[in-house]
């Protein structure tokens, strides 16, 4: 392989020590926006494959012995991104290009999806901007048509021809087959913080949880995994003891992300037992078959056991059902809508979620939120208010 | 061509476009008093030619809200989807296609029958969300026929092609998946000859309507691709495959030569030839189209005549042979030429300047629609950087009055048409 998987850890900062600093590193990797950790990836010679917010097959980019960087924007002010976007636009799409135009990340490939009217247009604004492959990976969006899986296929093959030319690495089946491996692991141990956070939410807070799942986004998977491998059974060993908040599922991050002070803030007056945060990171629910053709297992995972999101349509996952059953399965009290500024798909799902919510007498609380706000206390005021009417009911 | 006269022909494209317009909404009113079920669709990739063979009234909820904004109504629309809990930040034309829901169909125009039926592109993702709406209040199918679209500029590919056959394949398959569906909803056998008369129906219609754009070519121009080309393209799309609109666009032709062999041009005098970027200004759209005018500005073009159209001005003509074929690949060609027109237009403008000879490009952005308006900024820059032709930016919206700053788009314009015309003084002052 091509990438420079024998080189040194890219984040060695939380090794050998205590816990608590484990996270301490994981939040402030999370909010450096130098982004150290693709820097020293590619100072090793590494090659590095941004994709867009919400899925992405990072297997395809694995096998070919780059990192595959998650571009779902940053703690930057877009500054120069601004001047190629008009008014009434999401953060996220903003700062994404930010990070490129500022040379805090330097990539070989960018792709997109088609998740959203303003992501799709990405590939064109990136290549009019950056000479490397800026491109759309489409995505099936009849996720029920009998011919969407081999249409699928078609499409991770035509990714794969483009990052092996681009990273100078042929993509064979047997390294995505260890790839999948990688990545099937890595699910797993996501999958076990989960029933963490649903089992045992007073044993890892909202914000510790999504900063072990967000770094995944900046590092190597096989780090990753060694990370949660060795965080996971002192979470469970914690002695923390269980309080009196009530049980939320938070909804509305499946692309643009709140900062993560706003989810330590939610996570102060409610245990976040489930979300949709990074739900790319999660969105296949099961080992990937690593068989006979394992771009062929890929798309099958991807239509056939995975998650949902307010950008797929699928007839088998009617987006506020899903939502319901995710309540109903991490046994929570009620529910935290959230929409980003100015993102359609996230803000005409709330209405949908909301109505089905109400049908269902399941309490909700309701809000936007920008990956750039700083001041929560309206909002934590307002969250209190919406605790206390349910703790006191 | 038979011998016509000035009388008889100048002007027949508009004034029959809008009797075409109303026996639409008087057809759709009918259908909604009789309880018919209607079928859905949208502009970019209507797939008319087959649901017209299965007799279901076809609906276009995107002209039927734009239409609220042309009679100044919209607010009252948008403020009923907002009050039902929709944000003031999605698409203004969804927001009054729920309130045109809420009042049981009533529009200015008429009432539409319910969706029986939704069949939808990819080409805007709000597509899918809108029609999921549908889905919730009507437990109806809901449809979305998924035509992949260029990966990245310059890169589409054609018949014979792998990555074309792979796409090809499965926007085929998913229409061969349709087909049952439609029989089962309207209660009618597909006829394959019958959709052999729509797709030639159709074909007439794109071998026209690419006609018409090329003679705007001509000098002066012999439409306004704002104001007449928003008629034509409502033609385009309610009347695709049939009869009526196939013969209107040859009608459509007829005039435009005869406009363009006698010198007749619109009714502005034009000093500017300009291009028209993105969705028009419903909420003033007449006086909007006059800020241009009356500074003597036409506009000659327009990528929303290319992508409201559908991609039907690529020209792409069925294959009447092999009618699921042509029409799986006529459909990835033409949708997939729509987006192009939104996502990958640099090239497509600077060619657009050249062969229309256009004195400047007006970008108009606008806030409901951000598959149309997130990459125009970027564009307007890339294609400066390699063409030195004037250009406007302005934002408003195409049916939100409280975005639309009637002053603030004169100043600007004005400005615009101070620059064109000190640009022009110039030059004239170098060939001296």
């Amino acid at each position: 392989m091509g990438g420079p998987l024998t080189a040194p850890p890219v984040f060695p900062q939380w090794r050998g020590e205590p816990l608590d600093e484990v996270l301490y590193h994981c939040r402030e990797l999370l909010e450096d926006d130098t982004y150290p950790t693709v820097r020293r990836w590619r100072e090793s010679g590494g090659k590095v494959i941004g994709h867009f917010q919400v899925y992405f097959p990072e297997e395809i980019a694995h096998a070919a012995g780059a990192l595959p960087f998650k571009v779902r924007g940053g703690p930057v002010e877009p500054t120069q991104a601004d001047s190629r976007f008009g008014s009434y636009l999401c953060s996220i799409v903003k700062t994404s290009l930010e990070l490129v135009l500022s040379n805090r990340i330097e990539l070989e490939v960018f792709v997109t999806h088609p998740i959203c009217d303003a992501a799709r247009n990405l590939a064109a604004v990136w290549g009019r901007n950056f000479d490397y492959p800026c491109q759309i990976l489409y995505l099936p969006q009849n996720a029920n048509s009998a011919h969407a899986i081999t249409y699928l296929r078609g499409e991770y093959d035509r990714l794969r021809r483009t990052i092996a030319e681009a990273t100078g690495t042929p993509i064979t089946d047997d390294a995505l087959r260890g790839s999948i491996g990688v990545f099937n692991e890595n699910r797993a141990l996501l999958r076990e913080l989960y029933r963490l956070k649903r089992e045992s939410p007073w044993l890892v807070s909202a914000d510790e949880a999504y900063a072990l799942v967000a770094v995944g986004g900046l590092i190597p998977r096989e780090e990753h995994n060694t990370l949660l491998g060795v965080v996971l059974p002192q979470l469970a060993a914690r002695s923390a003891k269980r309080q009196d908040r009530i049980r939320v599922v938070y909804e509305g991050g499946f692309c643009e992300q709140p900062p993560l002070d706003l989810i330590r803030a939610i996570g102060r007056s409610c245990y976040v037992v489930d979300d949709d945060l990074l739900i790319g990171l999660r969105w296949i629910l099961e080992d990937v078959a690593a068989g006979e053709d394992p771009l062929g297992s890929l798309a099958e995972s991807y239509l056939e056991r995975s998650s949902y999101s307010p950008v797929q349509h699928d007839l088998r996952k009617p987006k506020e059902r899903m939502l319901l059953e995710r309540i109903r399965q991490a046994g929570a009290q009620a529910a935290i809508v959230t929409a980003a500024k100015m993102c359609e798909p996230g803000l005409e799902e709330q209405v949908a979620y909301t109505r089905a919510l109400d049908d269902e007498g399941v309490p909700y609380f309701v809000s936007e939120f920008e990956e750039n706000m700083t001041s929560f206390e309206h909002l934590e005021i307002q969250l209190e208010t919406f605790v206390e009417n349910i703790l006191f009911e | 061509m038979a011998q016509t006269t000035a009388d008889g022909i100048v002007g027949r494209g508009n004034t029959d476009g809008a009797r075409l317009f109303r026996e639409w909404f008087a057809g759709l009113t009918r259908a909604a008093e009789e309880g018919r079920g209607g079928a859905y669709v949208f502009v970019m990739g209507s797939l008319a030619e087959l649901l017209r063979t299965f007799d279901l009234p076809i609906v276009f909820p995107e002209i039927n809200s734009l239409q609220t904004a042309v009679r100044r109504v919209a607010h009252e629309y948008l403020n009923e989807a907002e009050d039902f809990g929709y944000s003031p930040d999605i698409c203004g034309y969804v927001k009054a296609d729920v309130a045109t829901q809420l009042r049981g169909g009533e529009l200015p125009m008429g009432r539409i029958p319910q969706p029986a039926i939704a069949v939808y592109t990819n080409a805007c993702n709000t597509y899918i969300k809108w029609a999921e709406i549908w889905e919730r209040m009507y437990d109806v199918p809901i449809v979305t026929l998924d035509v992949p679209g260029t990966r990245a500029a310059g890169t589409q590919t054609w018949p014979g092609d792998p990555d074309f056959e792979n796409d090809r394949r499965y926007v085929q398959a998913q229409l061969e998946e349709l087909i049952p569906l439609l029989e089962r909803v309207a209660g009618i056998a597909f006829d394959i000859d019958r959709l052999r008369e729509s797709m030639h129906q159709a074909n007439a219609m794109t071998r026209a309507w690419k006609r018409v754009l090329e003679l705007n070519r001509s000098r002066p121009s012999v439409f306004n691709a704002l104001s007449d080309g928003t008629i034509f393209l409502g033609v385009a799309n309610g009347f695709r495959g049939s009869v009526e609109g196939a013969r209107y666009f040859e009608e459509l032709v007829e005039e435009m030569e005869y406009k363009s062999a006698h010198g007749i041009g619109t009714l502005t005098d034009e000093r500017y030839r300009l291009i028209f970027v993105g969705v028009p200004c419903y909420p003033i759209f007449r006086r909007f189209s006059e800020l241009f005018t009356e500074l003597g500005g036409t506009f000659v073009s327009s990528t929303y005549l290319h992508f409201a159209s559908g991609g039907t001005s690529l020209g792409f003509e069925y294959d009447l042979e092999r009618p699921i074929e042509s029409l799986a690949e006529g459909m990835l060609i033409s949708v997939r030429d729509a987006m192009d027109n939104m996502f990958f237009q640099t090239d497509m403008l600077l060619e657009m300047a050249e062969t229309y000879a256009v004195d400047g490009i007006v970008y108009h952005p606008i806030k409901s629609c951000r598959t149309v308006s997130t990459g125009l900024a970027d564009n307007r820059r890339a294609l400066m950087a390699r063409r030195d032709i004037p250009s406007l930016f302005i934002e408003s919206d195409m049916m939100d009055r409280r975005v639309v700053s009637e002053a603030q788009l004169k100043n600007r314009i004005d400005a615009f048409f101070e620059g064109l015309a000190a640009r022009r003084q110039q030059a004239a002052i170098r060939d001296t």
